[in-house]
């Protein structure tokens, strides 16, 4: 596989706002192949989701792109027109939301839903989108579909409604899908599946697959590679095993000290002081130099280095484990 | 730990509550809305000039003395054909002067509307209040009747009120009282917001911890409402009330158009504006416009205002 | 569903059994319904005789029940003032209002649903701002103020359109209608639209604000991220939604209409149950004062009660009771 399904080459955007020019993603690069999950973690308000959202192109005003570029399977999508970019949203790149309650029209049957989203890209005709409907809801696991495709968003528990959901995002055969918090607004019980029938259906179509959250342990359960994002800025990338069994960035390797499930067994979770800068009163140089217990002066000036290590990057002058 | 720059702490806010409320985020919304400068701005003028009539009013239109019916339909800014006098914006049939009726009608227009607002704001935060606090009986009756006087129309109740308090006054005192039972009227028909948006804070806040905290400490029921409910609950209440101004001001105009307000010897600007109709075909055009132009600039920059104060404070739309 | 409907019933008929107990305390306190009656030249056995004739005798629960039970039929007492049954003069002036409201109210929802999704879906155009910067001012304007204005323009300066009256009128059966005479139809403009601007106002403010709640929702920024057209995001899934609460709200509003025609009717002197009521108002026609509220009363309840039971027939949700 040559082109990668997702390019993102230094994509930064802007929020212009009365305390100044805000950056919320700040050059961030990286690649998603075909069929590869990429997690994307960090905490609330890296940059995590603004920057699904600048891929598929739904930023709310005022924020914008305002530079770099991103590539889907090879072209360039961030600079297409709106009529453009409508045909790409749905049809080529897939978004699931994180709150199956409100993601879904509560006036309008499922079916209704499904049969629109069928029908604008591969236009089918209603009785033939409605069979593709009945089909695509019994892909998501929902049972007895054929009597449940006319029922109401409000008749599903939370767990069916975000299969739905996954099932209205993916009906038009997209090859990328950005999944932001998929399973952050359900039952712990629940999750697990979700996260299972994501996997599953991704890897039978092929599909790339974006998958943004801040839960470590969906991470090592299905991403193959993982990015780590700090104020925007993109910390740390690399398969999981690395990332999360040996990380470099002191970030991550103070989130895996957080992390219940990699501090194997030890008795306190070690907390990293201090909290993530506001995006209006960033530090200069390394985001992350003020927390850092590995800081030196060279962290207050540079920001941006970028030490290519096996299959991944770090951003940091001093990765840790480094000889 | 290496020694590296620790981060500068921030000063805690030391600042006066004027200082701190002129750079809070409402008052920087302010600043920055041409719209609510100036309406605010035209508010201000046009109440200190009402406040003020006595001394800017060039004449006292209702001083019998003072009058010259010779003076009668003098146009704007032109003498008069027989005493040679000029009238900024001219005179009515009796020889008044419209600038000073103007002013005057202001005068009663805003007190009407004001103490009208007051009375609605009096009676239904405290029914509202104790409808959210109390419950029960008080509640149902309170909510019921606000109920069944949502089902009419304002203008309407208000109507009702005028028209039963003239049954029971005195030919003598209608003129008199006409005022007062305005204000009654108006203010009777509109408590009913204020009482259902304290009502709904009210429950709210009910069920917070400091009003439990209050209770465990044996402060009685209305302390608790008087004084922690209700800082809390007043910032809807506010909104409410630049709106319901702004519609008291205006059911004040239309009732005494109608006739059934204010009376020709204490005209409000609906009364003036009345009055004008009846000479806009014999071309005295300016005794209907100068009145009416009026209450469009008051009853536009309120409603601006209480526009702009319901964006501002709308938690949602930050 | 069927307890809520009988429960909205029964608190219709309370409302109106109250709102009768108003009026009729307004019947028997204000004023004195004799004095009103006779004239000055009455002898006692008259009064008596009156006082008999109206049941003043009797328990005042009884004359309560009899005042409803006589509205009830229609018979509304005789008008101090014009000395005609009030029911009469009631039917004879009805078609007047009616007519004008309802060509208001088309108005005021045709055009209020128009501009306010056209202002909510290119919200920031110019052409949006200048409409929302008009709308204040249609709001702010008293009604009589706007039926003033355009009399000074249309009548007096370009003398197009009848300042006053209904024009001609042709009888149908017992209705009088100005529908199908030119001065009918032409003096029909100018009140209609200074009776529908308020609503129409109002109806747009409030279109466009619940489309732009309803734009903002997770929903809708689904149906974007699936790709679906701007018409289809906008009129398939954003409409429905918006109307839901809108109409609850148009629904009442235009039940005032019929009320706020009190003014239009005094502007214009329109032949209506307005302008009687405010000639009643001054010179203390109860037995018509009462009438009026009787009948407007009646219409709101009625009008309260079809919105909220068209809510049901809108929202799939209500339908299911307790589910969920």
């Amino acid at each position: 596989m040559n082109t990668p399904v997702l390019q993102l080459d230094a994509l930064s955007v802007e929020i212009p706002t009365r305390h100044g020019v805000l950056k919320p993603v700040d050059a961030v690069s990286w690649d998603i192949a075909k069929g590869e999950i990429l997690g994307v973690v960090g905490e609330s308000g890296a940059g995590k989701s603004m920057t699904g959202n600048a891929v598929i192109g739904l930023l709310d005003r005022p924020a914008r792109i305002s530079g770099g570029q991103v590539l889907l399977n090879g072209k360039r999508i961030d600079n297409l027109t709106p009529a453009e970019m409508r045909k790409v949203r749905g049809r080529q790149i897939g978004m699931v939301f994180q709150d199956p309650l409100t993601s879904l029209n509560p006036l309008l049957t499922i079916g209704d839903q499904l049969s629109e989203t069928i029908d604008a890209h591969l236009h089918l005709g209603r009785a033939a989108a409605r069979q593709r409907a009945i089909a695509a809801l019994d892909e998501v696991g929902i049972p007895a579909a054929k009597d449940r495709i006319d029922s109401y968003p409000f008749e599903f528990s939370g767990g069916m409604r975000q299969r739905v959901v996954i099932a209205l995002a993916l009906c038009a055969e997209p090859s990328l899908v950005i999944a932001d918090e998929p399973t952050t607004a359900l039952d712990v019980s629940v999750q697990a599946q979700i996260i299972a029938l994501l996997k599953r259906i991704c890897r039978d179509r092929g599909a790339a697959v974006m998958l943004v959250t801040h839960d470590m342990g969906v991470i090592a359960e299905t991403a193959d590679r993982v990015a780590v994002m700090y104020a925007g800025r993109l910390a740390e990338i690399g398969p999981v095993a690395q990332v999360l069994g040996a990380p470099r960035h002191p970030y991550t390797h103070g989130l895996m000290g957080a992390t219940p499930l990699a501090s194997k067994g030890r008795s306190r979770l070690a907390q990293i002081p201090g909290a993530m800068p506001r995006l209006a009163a960033l530090p200069k140089g390394c985001a992350f130099h003020p927390r850092c217990p590995k800081a030196q002066n060279r962290c207050t000036v540079d920001p941006r280095p970028t030490v290519a290590d096996g299959a991944g990057r770090v951003a940091c002058w001093f990765p840790m484990g480094a000889p | 730990m290496s020694d590296f720059p620790q981060p500068a702490a921030v000063k805690p806010a030391e600042q006066g509550r004027l200082t701190r409320l002129w750079s809070s985020d409402f008052a920087w919304a302010f600043r920055h809305s041409p719209v609510a400068i100036c309406s605010m701005a035209v508010v201000m003028l046009l109440v200190l000039a009402a406040v003020f009539a006595p001394l800017i009013a060039p004449h006292d239109p209702f001083n019998p003395a003072t009058l010259n019916l010779m003076n009668g339909f003098t146009a704007p800014g032109t003498p008069n054909a027989f005493t040679g006098e000029q009238f900024w914006l001219g005179t009515d049939d009796q020889g008044r002067d419209v600038f000073s009726t103007i002013l005057y009608g202001l005068r009663i227009s805003l007190f009407v509307g004001f103490a009208a607002v007051l009375l609605a704001l009096v009676i239904g935060v405290t029914l509202g209040l104790i409808a959210g606090y109390v419950g029960g009986w008080p509640e149902t009756i309170i909510m019921r009747s606000a109920d069944v006087q949502l089902t009419f129309p304002s203008i309407l109740v208000a109507l009702l009120i005028f028209g039963v308090a003239k049954g029971f006054t005195p030919v003598e005192y209608r003129d008199q009282v006409a005022i007062w039972v305005l204000i009654v009227a108006i203010g009777l028909s509109d408590w009913v917001q204020f009482a259902r948006v304290v009502r709904g804070a009210t429950l709210v806040e009910k069920n917070k911890e400091y009003v439990q905290a209050a209770r465990l400490i044996g402060r009685t029921g209305p302390a608790i409402m008087l004084r922690h409910i209700l800082p809390n609950v007043l910032s809807p209440v506010l909104v409410i009330a630049t709106i319901s101004l702004a519609l008291a001001i205006i059911a004040e105009a239309t009732l005494s158009f109608l006739g059934v307000g204010a009376p020709p010897t204490q005209p409000s600007l609906g009364t003036l504006i009345r009055i004008g109709q009846g000479f806009l075909f014999s071309g005295e055009w300016w005794i209907l416009l100068f009145p009416a132009c009026t209450l469009l600039a008051l009853a536009l920059s309120v409603n601006l205002m209480g526009d702009w104060l319901r964006d501002a404070l709308n938690p949602r739309l930050k | 569903m069927i307890a809520y409907i009988l429960r909205r019933v029964f608190q219709s008929a309370i409302v109106l059994l109250i709102v009768g107990l108003v009026a009729f305390s307004m019947f028997r306190f204000v004023g004195d319904p004799i004095d009103n009656m006779l004239g000055q030249e009455r002898t006692m056995a008259d009064v008596e005789r009156l006082r008999v004739q109206l049941g003043l005798d009797q328990p005042f629960v009884v004359q309560y029940f009899k005042f409803l039970g006589n509205a009830a039929q229609g018979n509304f007492g005789v008008s101090y003032r014009q000395g005609r049954p009030v029911a009469t003069i009631i039917r004879e002036r009805a078609p007047a209002t009616l007519e004008l409201a309802a060509v208001s109210g088309a108005l005021a929802i045709i055009v209020g649903i128009g501009l306010g999704v056209f202002t909510a879906i290119r919200r920031h155009g110019i052409a949006s701002n200048l409409i929302m910067s008009l709308s204040l001012i249609g709001v702010s304007l008293p009604t009589f103020l706007i039926g003033i204005l355009l009399i000074y323009l249309f009548s007096v300066e370009l003398d197009l359109l009848p300042s006053f009256g209904r024009g001609e009128t042709v009888m149908i059966g017992d209705w009088s209608t100005g529908f199908l005479t030119e001065s009918g139809l032409k003096a029909l403009i100018l009140p209609s639209i200074t009776l529908g601007l308020y609503q129409m106002t109002l109806i747009m403010r409030l279109v466009r604000s619940e489309m732009l709640e309803v734009l903002r929702m997770d929903y809708i920024r689904f149906a974007r991220a699936r790709g679906l057209s701007e018409r289809l995001v906008n009129f398939r899934h954003a409409l429905k939604n918006t109307l839901v609460p809108v109409i609850t709200v148009t629904g009442l509003q235009l039940g005032s209409i019929i009320a706020f025609a009190i003014i239009t009717e005094t502007v214009f002197q329109w032949p209506g149950v307005g302008l009687l009521f405010i000639n009643a108002v001054q010179f203390v026609d109860i037995p018509v004062m009462a009438a009026y509220l009787m009948l407007i009363s009646v219409m709101f309840v009625a009008i309260n009660l079809i919105v909220d039971l068209l809510y049901f027939a809108i929202d799939p949700r209500l339908r299911i009771d307790g589910r969920h």
